[in-house]
């Protein structure tokens, strides 16, 4: 499988990626991708991800070798932003290669649930001049569960 | 003849500092003296994750950190 995993400190365009990757991918029959952006409601002016350099990396490769396993892929990207951003920047990129619809939407739905709960990055957010961290959501985990 | 401890997330606040060393070896009892009791309270909350050498800890009271390791506090992740 062609994987390209990456934690970027500047911001980056999706749509630029999507290309050399599926080039990369030979034989395959559809893509699915998802990019998530920082939401500007509730008045947010910046938002900042911390990682653990020695953790964070090598849970995203492990979580790609997960996904190689149980889903029928050509390719996985996975790319997701570390720092401070501003609303309407991507954070996150994942793109899933595979001979067969199926097999690439579900990849990717698999990698964004455990991305959003079970990855090691730490966020906080900037509202009024003031940051406060953002705790986990009940909701995040139900999504994890539905991979049980 | 130092561990390097790492404060991540909302721990980094509590700590006041991104990291601190201290003398190795340190085990769990250790820890828990060394951090304060504010964050020595977290640490026994079982959200609480505790690295040593790039692995998570399975049981963190079994921490045996040596000269040179990297004990990372790892409080709930809130998602990429």
């Amino acid at each position: 499988m062609h994987r390209d995993i990456r934690l970027l400190t500047d911001p980056f365009v999706p749509g630029s990626l999507i290309g050399p990757f599926t080039d990369a991918c030979n034989g395959l029959g559809g893509v699915c991708t998802f990019v998530g952006e920082v939401r500007g409601d509730n008045n947010v002016e910046a938002l900042e991800l911390s990682h653990y350099e020695p953790l964070t990396l090598s849970g995203m490769e492990e979580l790609a070798d997960k996904a190689a396993a149980r889903f029928d892929l050509i390719g996985l990207l996975m790319v997701h932003r570390i720092g401070r951003m501003h609303p309407d920047e991507p954070i996150v990129c994942v793109s899933a290669a595979a001979a067969h619809r199926r097999s690439a939407i579900d990849a990717v739905d698999f990698c964004m649930d455990h991305l959003k709960s079970a990855a090691w990055f730490w966020k906080r957010e900037l509202r009024a001049g003031k940051w406060s961290w953002i705790e986990p959501r009940a909701g995040d985990y139900a999504d994890l569960s539905r991979w049980k | 003849m130092s561990v390097t401890i790492h404060f991540l997330g909302p721990l980094r606040d509590m700590a006041g500092e991104d990291c601190r060393a201290v003398d190795a070896p340190l085990d769990w009892t250790g820890l828990l003296a060394v951090v304060g009791p504010e964050i020595a309270q977290q640490l026994n909350e079982a959200r609480v994750n505790v690295a040593c050498a790039g692995k998570v800890l399975s049981d963190k009271t079994t921490l045996n950190a040596r000269d040179g390791d990297e004990v990372a506090l790892l409080p709930p992740v809130s998602g990429g």
